[in-house]
């Protein structure tokens, strides 16, 4: 929780009767336990109506009396109860509503009800065919099916007509535009033969066909419903917030979404700058490793431009919001990524280039089929009727089942892992990889300094250093914290901004902060970094003693040096392209054996380097955080960062990785190579039941009993096959990477 | 085969029936939280003194 007030109205919504809403994204929720303790918790306050947790989403619904409570004390309960949580900006409410998820499941269901009268309907009709039925009863359950399907067909078949229109008006063909031409010629056709007293008719095909690929459609929508929600989680309690200065001097906090140009906006000690603009007033150090990719911290005074996403030091900052004016580095990296979001050769999925195959070959093979009965001196029906049920048979089910069976599994398999995807056909696109780019900070390291110099346990005077930083929120007093796990704060501490610390130890003046600030000699600080290049340094000055420099640098990760090793194994080409300085990066490089690497590259830099390799035909995955990552990320043939990556790098990219390991990267590009394997086997399913099918049909042999039973028999399979990539992992592989995305890694 | 005549119906009705209940759920956000449901069942929250 910050000191400032914030700005709740922008939070809290009208609900029922005089009540007020809130929802709020909740961190740290890891089992029922939680759930139970939330609720009780929340219902002790005055006011509360209901609270109610959402175990799957991870989120809180509040409706409170608000003359009685504050949301602030909403906040401050859970937080008291060890949960932080965070409101969601109603601004961008409406698009959480998952009104398209309930639309297809309404749809789903209507077709499914549809489907098993009908069945029961034309069950008996088959049986009755076989044996005694009377051709008025017939005619009745034909009759009554037709009552049946016509609604459910119009009702559910919506969403492929839909799209089926909308490809087609662009220009396009997909898989709808066969799936809505044969279900309602198969509807049709099946009311023509009830009036000519037939024995059989297609209704239940129509609406089977519907059924299997509407649940196809669901189980699509619902996996990237689910990443999308975590990931408004992620960013709700990243808490994207300003303190925003009102002109009579009071400090608000507002949703970024209310921050206009012009603005004037405190950033506090240790907080990430929210907004892009010039200091008006105040001094500290920036962490810009998120925006340039520069690990060491960067000086700032009045008048200097910060950008959103860097991490303020020690001092207080207030910054006027600045529009893009078109020369700063912001303008720069956002021409650069729409000329390579352009320039990106728009992906054609799998599932659309075996649409552009199928439909001309099923559509010519039934209009061959009209043809050749013709000739072969068949009067104009019974050879129409032929050639619709060779649409019918070759149903498109298994063809519409076939991708997004696989992507729904594979994509729930890298959720588990903790990589959530941003689009679906990115495992397509990841598994033709074969050149991986790096970026160096905060991705190949983690985003937080830490303390990389050797300090004794029982040295006192580190202990007194570390229980002085605990005053202040500089992120290198913050890893020394951590380092020497101090937890008593020393009384009388003077901050002097931009500089460091001051106390007085035992008639000692104790002084931690810049080396400058702490007497250190030029010589002294030159060979510290000659030691530990690449690093920001931290003094520390006891009375008149000789100042001792602390080294600190972001850590690679824990399993770096593994995973980059196996991915190299594997036959991938692996470069590091950083915006930090020669030898910081060349250390890294040699640190985890990477023979291609380049320092102090510029956004522009980095994506001619991505261009000339993809030129080169090479199909290259790019890893990276930064706001100079962006436009790369935007134009690699696919992209990860990491989650404590800035917004719009993450938007940039195809899939966000959580947690402190790399192990999710490779992880995704295994897991998308066996989905592109089951994805090319479940098509040549499709492909050779279609083979078997075709002629049965186009001979003319096919009743309504045996498309049923096709259409069924293939979509099981290839779902069967789709399901297998869950049970062919290695339990080796499961238990090691197994970091429990369930719980949450979030860090904001 | 006269019986058929009031048997459809009340087939179809009962499975209409069936249909409007699990849109009517739908509707009423039974669905929204599979993952919290199957816990709150074994929560004592009816106990005295919790």
């Amino acid at each position: 929780m910050t000191v400032h007030q914030r700005d709740w109205q922008s939070f809290v919504t009208p609900g029922k009767d005089g009540a007020v809403h809130m929802d709020l994204a909740v961190d740290g929720i890891t089992c029922a336990a939680c759930m139970g303790e939330i609720e009780r918790g929340l219902k002790r306050l005055p006011g509360i109506r209901t609270a109610r947790v959402n175990l799957t989403s991870q989120r809180l619904a509040v409706d409170w009396v608000e003359d009685q409570t504050g949301a602030d004390e909403i906040v401050a309960e859970l937080d008291r109860l060890g949960y932080t949580a965070h409101p969601f900006d109603p601004a961008s409410q409406k698009q959480r509503q998952d009104q398209t998820g309930k639309q297809l499941l309404r749809c789903l269901a209507v077709a499914g009800f549809a489907g098993m009268n009908i069945m029961l309907l034309s069950v008996s009709v088959w049986s009755g065919n076989a044996t005694d039925i009377t051709p008025e009863t017939r005619d009745f359950f034909h009759w009554l099916s037709a009552l049946i399907a016509l609604p459910t067909v119009v009702y559910s078949g919506r969403p492929f007509v839909i799209s089926a229109f909308r490809a087609l008006s662009a220009g396009r063909l997909n898989m709808d535009v066969p799936i809505v031409i044969g279900v309602f010629l198969a509807v049709a056709l099946s009311i023509v033969q009830t009036l000519q007293h037939h024995h059989h008719a297609y209704f239940e095909s129509a609406v089977m066909l519907l059924f299997f690929l509407l649940v196809g459609r669901y189980l699509d929508h619902n996996m990237k419903g689910r990443t999308r929600s975590f990931a408004e989680n992620i960013a709700a309690l990243k808490a994207e917030v300003a303190a925003r200065i009102n002109p009579d001097g009071s400090v608000r906090e507002v949703p970024l979404s209310k921050v206009v140009s012009g603005d004037l906006v405190l950033v506090s000690g240790g907080e990430r700058v929210p907004v892009d603009g010039l200091v008006e007033t105040g001094t500290s150090e920036i962490d810009q490793s998120l925006v340039t990719g520069e690990s060491v911290l960067v000086p700032v005074i009045a008048g200097q431009r910060v950008y959103a996403g860097t991490l303020n030091g020690a001092g207080a900052l207030q910054v006027r919001v600045e529009a893009a004016s078109g020369a700063t580095l912001l303008d720069e990296v956002n021409r650069l990524l729409e000329a390579a979001s352009q320039a990106k050769s728009s992906y054609v999925r799998i599932a659309d280039r075996a649409a552009q195959l199928y439909a001309p070959l099923v559509h010519g093979a039934a209009a061959l089929t009209f043809l050749g009965w013709l000739l072969a001196g068949l009067s104009w029906q019974p050879a129409l009727v032929i050639s619709i049920s060779v649409l019918i048979i070759t149903c498109p089910c298994a063809l519409g089942l076939a991708v997004p069976a696989v992507q729904v599994v594979a994509s729930g398999q890298l959720f588990r892992r903790g990589v959530l995807l941003n689009s679906g056909d990115a495992i397509e696109r990841l598994a033709e990889i074969d050149t991986i780019l790096f970026d160096k900070t905060g991705t190949l390291t983690l985003a937080e300094p830490d303390l990389c110099s050797d300090i004794d346990p029982d040295d006192t005077d580190i202990a007194l250093a570390g229980r002085l930083a605990l005053a202040s929120r500089h992120p290198l007093s913050t890893a020394l914290v951590k380092a020497t796990g101090a937890l008593t704060p020393l009384p009388e501490v003077t901050e002097h901004s931009g500089a460091g610390l001051e106390t007085v130890v035992d008639g000692n003046r104790l002084r931690l902060g810049s080396p400058v600030f702490c007497g250190a000699s030029p010589e002294q600080i030159d060979k510290a970094l000659r030691d530990a290049p690449g690093a920001s340094l931290l003094a520390i000055g006891l009375g008149d003693r000789p100042v001792r420099l602390l080294a600190f640098r972001q850590r690679l990760r824990p399993d770096a040096k593994s995973v980059i090793a196996s991915l190299e194994a594997q036959g991938l080409a692996l470069e590091i392209l950083s915006g930090d300085t020669q030898p910081a990066v060349a250390d890294c490089a040699e640190t985890l054996g990477v023979a291609n690497w380049q320092a102090g590259m510029k956004p522009a830099q980095k994506i001619a380097r991505l261009e000339e390799l993809q030129r080169q035909g090479r199909k290259v995955l790019m890893v990276g955080d930064g706001l100079n990552d962006a436009p790369a990320l935007a134009g690699a043939h696919v992209s990860l960062s990491p989650v404590s990556a800035v917004h719009l790098s993450q938007a940039a990219s195809d899939a966000v990785f959580l947690g402190d390991k790399l192990q999710p990267v490779a992880d995704a590009l295994s897991l998308s190579k066996r989905a592109r394997a089951a994805i090319e086997q479940n098509l040549w399913i499709s492909t050779i039941y279609n083979v078997i099918a075709v002629p049965i049909a186009v001979a003319g042999f096919v009743t309504p009993l045996m498309a049923a039973v096709a259409m069924s028999a293939s979509s099981l399979a290839v779902t069967a096959n789709a399901l297998k990539l869950r049970w062919g992992e290695g339990r080796s592989q499961m238990e090691q990477t197994d970091h429990g995305v369930g719980e949450s890694p979030v860090q904001g | 085969m006269d019986v058929l005549i009031f048997l459809i119906p009340i087939a179809l009705l009962l499975g209409a029936l069936g249909l409007g209940a699990f849109l009517w759920s739908l509707k009423s956000g039974q669905y929204d939280d599979l993952e919290g449901a199957k816990w709150r069942i074994l929560d004592d929250d009816d106990l005295p003194g919790k």
